[in-house]
C-alpha cells in the first residue's frame, strides 16, 4: 500500500525546497498524504498527478522569470528603448497547446476516478450499511443490516466494502475521515451515497469539514476498523440487552435523568448519541481522549471515568452550543454523577 | 432648459469642503471616496484576519470564544470581498479608465455617486452589527440551514442579507454605468482593440457584474424572506431545499473571483508594459484570454459542490471545465512574462508588486487545477488547502495586483509620488509574510486539518505550521502598515508630480496633468492608435492630437441625492430588521429622491477653458 511512500516523500521534497516542516506526512491515522485505504490512494494518486504537472509549470515559470528579471533589468544610465515586439503566433501557439496536454492527463485519471468513487454498494449484500446522521457536534452511525446504533465511533470490518448512506438532523455538515477518502456532505434533506475501504486494522480519526456551529471544531469522530470476527463479536454485543447500573439509585437517576434522550441497548430514547458500550470508545464526547500518551488508543478506564465526569460538569465548556444540559441542570448529585460516570467507563463491549 | 454657463458653487471651510464630497459626482473624486472607504473596510476585515490568526497560533488556544471565531471568519471573508476588494477595484476603474478611454467622465456620473453611497451605506450597515452585538456567524457562504432563524435566530445574518443588498445594488449599478462608459465614450480613434489592458479588464469585469450580481440578489433577497417574512426556501421540513442556495450563491461567488482578478490582471499587464518599456506581448490574445476566462468563469461555479453530491456527471462536467480555465489563464502569465523579455525592467516599487503578482498567482493557479480534479477534491474541500489556495489567488493575486496599481496610479490620483523606499520596504514585509503564512495552509489541509475552525487538538502535526502562518501574518500586517504610512508621509507633501511621472507612461492618461482636472480633457483626443501616448512620444510629440476644437466643456451638476438615497436605503435596512415602519420610511426617502431626480432636469453646466498658453499641453 506504500509503494507512494518514498516517491511522495521526494516529489514533495523537490517541490517545496526541502521544506523542514514536510519531515513527516502527517499522522497515518488523519494524514491525507499518508493514505490508509484504496479509496484515499487513489485520490493520493491523483493528487499526485496534479503535484507532478504543476511543480513542471511552477519550475518553468520560475526559471523563466529569473531569468528575464536578471538578463532585462535596466542598467543604470541605459536609456534606450526596448524593440516593441506586438507578440509571437508560434509561441502562443505553443503555451496554449502544452497547458492542454498536461491537463488531459489529469482529466483521465480524474474522470476514471470520478466513476470509481460514484458506485453505489448499498444494495450489495457483501457490503457493511451504514447510515451516517451528522447532528450539531455529534455522530450516529445505524447499521440497518444489523439493527443497530452506535455514536462517535464508527466500528467497521476490514477488508469490506462499507457502504455510507449520509444525512443530517439539524444543519449541514460533512463526513471525512481523511487518511481513508474524501469526504461527502450530510445534507438535511438529502441522502448521499457513498463507500469506503478500511484495509489495516487500527482506529482513524474523522472529522466534520463543513462549518455547522460554534463547536465545528470539536465534532471530531473515531473510525475503528476490526477483523471480520471481531466486528460480528461487537455486533452481538451491541444487539445484546441494554446493562444497566447495579447500584439502586444509580440506576434509577440514569433511567430518569439520562435515558430521556440517550439509549443503551434495547433501552433510552433514541435522541442523543448511544451510549452502549461507552467504555469502549476512544473518546468522551468525540474530542476527551481516554488514552494515555505512552499507548495511543488503548482504553484507560480511569481516565475515561475522568472525562465523564468533565463533561457532565460543563458540556457547554466542551462543545459550546451543543443541546446537553449539564450535571447541574439535570439536578444530579455528585454522588450520581460519580456513579454514572463509573457505570459508564465500565461499560464496556469486549469485542477485539 | 439650457445649460447653466456657471461653474458649481463652492462653500468655504470645513463645511464646504465636506458637501463638495458628499456631493461630487466627479468619477476622480469617486475613485477617492471608494479607495478610502475600500481602505477603511481593508483595515475593519484585517484586525479580523489578525484575530483569527491569534487565536490559531497554539492548539486549544482560548484567547477567543468558539461564537466570536465564527463571527470573525464570516465578517472577514464578507468584509474583504464585498467590502474592501470591490470599491478598491471600482477606486481603480473610476480613477483610470475615463483618463484611458480619452472620457472627460463616466456615462452616469450621477448613478456613479449613487453606486458609491449605496455601497458604503450597505458595508456601513452590515459593520454596524459589531456595535449592536448581533453578528453574522455562518460563514461568508451564509449556508442554510446554519444561516436560517431555526440555527441562527438572532439578527446577525439579518445584517449580512439586507447590508449584501444595499451594497450589492451599488456594484451593480457601478457594472452598468462602466460597461455603459467603456462602450459609448472611448475617443475618436480609439477603438475597442486599441483600449489599454485595464480598461478591457474593466470592462470584462464590468459584464461580469452584470450578469453575476442578480444572482447574488436573488438568493439574498430569498434568504431574507425566510429570516424576516418566514417563507420556506430552505426550509427543508416545509418542502425548500438547501442545496438550492448552494447552486444560486455560486452561480453567483465564482463568477464573483473572476470580477475580482480580471482588473488585477488588468493592472499587472500595464504596470509591467509600462515598466519594462515594452508594449504588451500578444496583446489581441491578452484580450481574448480575458473575454474566454469570463466566459467559462459562468460554466465552473459547481466545483464549490464537488462534495455536495451532484453525482459523477456534474462532477465530471465541472472538472474539465474548470480544467479549461487554467489555459486562457497560462496565456496570460506567458504573456507577461514575454512582455518584459527584451525589455528594460525598472524595479519601482509599483513594478516590484506586480512582478511578486505573478509566481505568486501562478502558485494560487496551480492549486487552483489541483483543486479542479473533483476526486481529489473530496480530500481537499473544506481543509485549509482551500484556504491557502484562494488566500494565494485573492491576497497574492488580487491584493498585490491592487497595491501594485495604487502605487502606480497614485500620482495621478492624488498629485502625490509615493514614497519608492517605503513602498519597497512594505513590498518586501507583505511578501514575506504571505508566503509564511499561506504556503504552510495547503499542507495543514493536507494532515487533515479542516477550515473554519475555532481551534485544533495538539499532537496532529499541526501546531508549529500554525504558527508559522500566524508569523506570517504579523508581518503582512507590518508591510501594510509601512505602506499605510507611506501614505500619510507622501500625504504632507506638496503635490508636484509630473504628468508623466514615470516617464515611460503609455496610455492617455500620461498625458495629462496629475492630478487630472475637473474636466480631464480640454480637447478630446485623438488615439492613432495602441498606446496612444507612448506613439506620440515616440513621434516627438510633446501633445496629444486634439479630436476638437476648444470650447466650452460640458459638466454634469453634483448632487446631494445619492447621498441622500444612501441613508434612505441604511434606514430601510434597520427598519427591516427591527420595525417595518422604518424600513417604509427609508424606502420612501428613495423613492422621493428618484422622483426628485425624474422631475427636476437638471442639464450641467460649462466650463470656459482659458486659451492653452504657449508650450503647454493642450490635451
Amino acid at each position: 500500500m506504500n509503494r507512494w511512500h518514498a516517491g511522495k516523500k521526494l516529489a514533495l521534497a523537490l517541490m517545496f525546497g526541502l521544506f523542514p516542516l514536510l519531515a513527516a506526512c502527517g499522522r497515518a491515522d488523519l494524514s491525507v498524504l499518508n493514505p490508509q485505504g484504496p479509496v484515499a490512494q487513489r485520490q493520493f494518486d491523483v493528487l499526485m498527478v496534479s503535484v507532478g504537472i504543476m511543480t513542471l509549470v511552477v519550475v518553468v515559470v520560475f526559471a523563466l522569470l529569473i531569468y528575464v528579471l536578471v538578463r532585462f533589468r535596466r542598467r543604470r544610465g541605459d536609456n534606450s528603448i526596448p524593440e516593441q515586439v506586438e507578440g509571437n503566433h508560434k509561441l502562443e501557439i505553443i503555451w496554449t497547446v502544452i497547458p492542454i496536454i498536461l491537463l488531459i492527463i489529469l482529466a483521465v485519471p480524474t474522470v476514471g476516478a470520478i466513476g470509481k468513487f460514484a458506485e453505489d454498494y448499498w444494495d450489495d449484500p457483501n457490503a457493511v450499511q451504514v447510515k451516517v446522521t451528522a447532528y450539531q457536534y455529534w455522530w450516529e452511525f445505524e447499521y440497518p443490516q444489523y439493527g443497530i446504533t452506535t455514536a462517535q465511533e464508527l466500528v467497521v470490518p476490514i477488508g469490506k466494502k462499507i457502504a455510507f448512506e449520509l444525512v443530517a438532523g439539524d444543519v449541514k455538515h460533512s463526513f471525512w475521515i481523511p487518511a481513508i477518502g474524501g469526504k461527502m456532505d450530510n445534507n438535511p434533506g438529502l441522502t448521499n451515497r457513498f463507500y469506503l475501504e478500511f484495509p489495516t486494522p487500527g482506529v482513524y480519526r474523522g472529522r466534520c469539514a463543513e462549518l455547522c456551529g460554534p463547536s465545528h471544531a470539536y465534532m471530531d469522530f473515531k473510525a475503528k476498523a476490526v477483523d471480520q470476527a471481531s466486528f460480528d463479536r461487537w455486533v452481538a454485543a451491541m444487539q445484546g440487552p441494554a446493562v444497566l447500573p447495579e447500584d439502586d439509585n444509580i440506576r434509577e437517576a440514569f433511567v430518569s435523568k439520562c435515558l430521556t434522550c440517550h439509549a443503551v441497548g434495547d433501552q433510552g430514547a433514541p435522541i442523543g448519541p448511544n451510549l452502549t458500550g461507552l467504555g469502549s470508545r476512544v473518546t468522551v464526547a468525540g474530542i476527551l481522549f481516554n488514552d494515555t500518551p505512552e499507548q495511543e488508543y488503548v482504553i484507560d478506564p480511569a481516565k475515561t471515568e475522568e472525562n465523564i465526569k468533565v463533561w457532565l460538569e460543563d458540556t457547554q465548556k466542551i462543545k459550546p452550543g451543543n443541546m446537553m444540559p449539564s450535571a447541574v441542570d439535570l439536578q444530579l448529585t455528585q454522588e450520581q454523577i460519580d456513579g454514572i460516570a463509573k457505570y459508564l467507563a465500565n461499560y464496556r463491549l469486549d469485542y477485539e | 432648459m439650457a445649460a447653466h454657463a456657471h461653474a458649481v458653487k463652492r462653500y468655504p471651510g470645513f463645511w464646504g469642503w465636506l458637501w463638495d464630497w458628499l456631493t461630487t459626482v466627479d468619477h476622480k473624486k469617486i475613485g477617492i471616496l471608494y479607495l478610502v472607504a475600500g481602505g477603511l473596510f481593508f483595515v475593519f476585515g484585517g484586525i479580523e484576519a489578525l484575530l483569527i490568526r491569534l487565536q490559531l497560533m497554539f492548539p486549544m488556544n482560548d484567547l477567543i470564544s468558539e461564537d466570536f471565531y465564527n463571527e470573525l471568519i464570516t465578517m472577514h471573508g464578507t468584509t474583504m470581498i464585498f467590502l474592501a476588494a470591490m470599491p478598491v477595484i471600482f477606486a481603480l476603474m473610476n480613477a483610470v479608465v475615463p483618463l484611458q478611454i480619452g472620457a472627460r467622465d463616466v456615462a452616469f456620473p450621477f448613478v456613479n455617486a449613487l453606486g458609491f453611497w449605496t455601497f458604503f451605506f450597505g458595508g456601513l450597515l452590515l459593520n454596524l452589527a459589531w456595535l449592536m452585538g448581533e453578528v453574522p456567524d455562518a460563514g461568508w457562504t451564509a449556508y442554510p440551514p446554519l444561516a436560517t432563524t431555526a440555527y441562527s435566530s438572532h439578527h446577525g445574518m439579518d445584517y449580512y442579507v439586507l447590508g449584501l443588498q444595499i451594497a450589492g445594488i451599488g456594484t451593480l449599478l457601478g457594472g452598468i454605468n462602466f460597461m455603459a462608459t467603456i462602450i459609448n465614450l472611448r475617443a475618436p480613434g480609439m477603438t475597442f482593440m486599441r483600449m489599454p489592458m485595464f480598461t478591457w479588464a474593466s470592462f470584462i469585469t464590468s459584464a461580469l457584474i452584470v450578469f453575476a450580481f442578480p444572482a447574488l440578489t436573488v438568493g439574498l433577497v430569498a434568504m431574507m424572506f425566510d429570516r424576516i417574512f418566514g417563507a420556506n426556501f430552505f426550509n427543508v421540513d416545509a418542502g425548500g431545499n438547501i442545496v438550492l442556495w448552494e447552486h444560486i450563491f455560486w452561480l453567483f461567488g465564482h463568477p464573483e473571483v473572476y470580477i475580482l482578478i480580471l482588473p488585477a490582471f488588468g493592472v499587472i499587464s500595464e504596470v509591467i508594459s509600462t515598466f519594462s518599456r515594452k508594449r504588451l506581448f500578444g496583446y489581441s490574445t491578452m484580450v481574448f484570454a480575458t473575454i474566454l476566462i469570463a466566459f467559462l468563469g459562468f460554466m465552473v461555479w459547481a466545483h464549490h459542490m464537488f462534495t455536495t453530491g451532484l453525482g459523477p456527471v456534474a462532477n465530471a462536467l465541472f472538472s474539465i471545465a474548470t480544467m479549461a480555465i487554467a489555459v486562457p489563464t497560462g496565456i496570460k502569465v506567458f504573456n507577461w512574462l514575454f512582455t518584459m523579455w527584451g525589455g528594460s525592467i525598472r524595479f519601482t516599487a509599483a513594478n516590484l508588486y506586480a512582478i511578486g503578482f505573478i509566481p505568486t498567482f501562478v502558485m494560487g493557479g496551480v492549486t487552483g487545477v489541483m483543486l479542479a480534479s473533483a476526486p481529489a477534491d473530496f480530500q481537499y474541500h473544506d481543509s485549509y488547502f482551500v484556504v491557502g489556495h484562494f488566500h494565494y489567488t485573492i491576497v497574492g493575486g488580487l491584493v498585490t495586483g491592487l497595491l501594485a496599481g495604487i502605487h502606480y496610479w497614485w500620482p495621478k490620483m492624488f498629485g502625490r509620488m509615493l514614497h519608492e523606499g517605503l513602498g519597497k520596504l512594505s513590498f518586501w514585509f507583505y511578501i514575506i509574510g504571505f508566503h509564511l503564512t499561506f504556503f504552510v495552509q495547503h499542507f495543514l489541509g493536507l494532515l487533515g486539518m479542516p477550515r473554519r475552525v475555532a481551534t485544533y487538538l495538539p499532537n496532529q502535526g499541526f501546531d508549529t505550521m500554525n504558527l508559522v502562518s500566524t508569523i506570517g501574518a504579523i508581518l503582512m500586517t507590518v508591510g501594510i502598515a509601512v505602506f499605510f504610512v507611506n501614505v500619510v508621509i507622501t500625504s504632507l507633501k506638496p503635490r508636484h508630480a509630473a504628468n508623466d511621472p514615470w516617464e515611460d507612461g503609455r496610455t492617455l492618461e500620461w498625458a495629462i496633468p496629475s492630478p487630472a482636472p475637473e474636466y480631464n480633457f480640454k480637447q478630446i483626443p485623438l488615439v492613432r492608435g495602441l498606446d496612444a501616448w507612448w506613439k506620440e512620444k515616440m513621434e516627438g510629440n510633446k501633445e496629444l492630437p486634439p479630436a476638437e476644437p476648444l470650447g466650452p466643456i460640458h459638466m454634469p451638476s453634483p448632487s446631494i441625492l445619492p447621498f441622500i438615497m444612501g441613508v434612505g436605503f441604511f434606514i430601510s435596512g434597520f427598519g427591516f430588521m427591527y420595525n417595518l415602519v422604518f424600513a417604509v420610511i427609508g424606502l420612501v426617502i428613495v423613492l422621493v429622491c428618484m422622483a426628485l431626480r425624474s422631475i427636476f432636469d437638471d442639464h450641467g453646466y460649462h466650463i470656459e477653458p482659458e486659451e492653452p498658453k504657449k508650450g503647454e499641453v493642450a490635451a
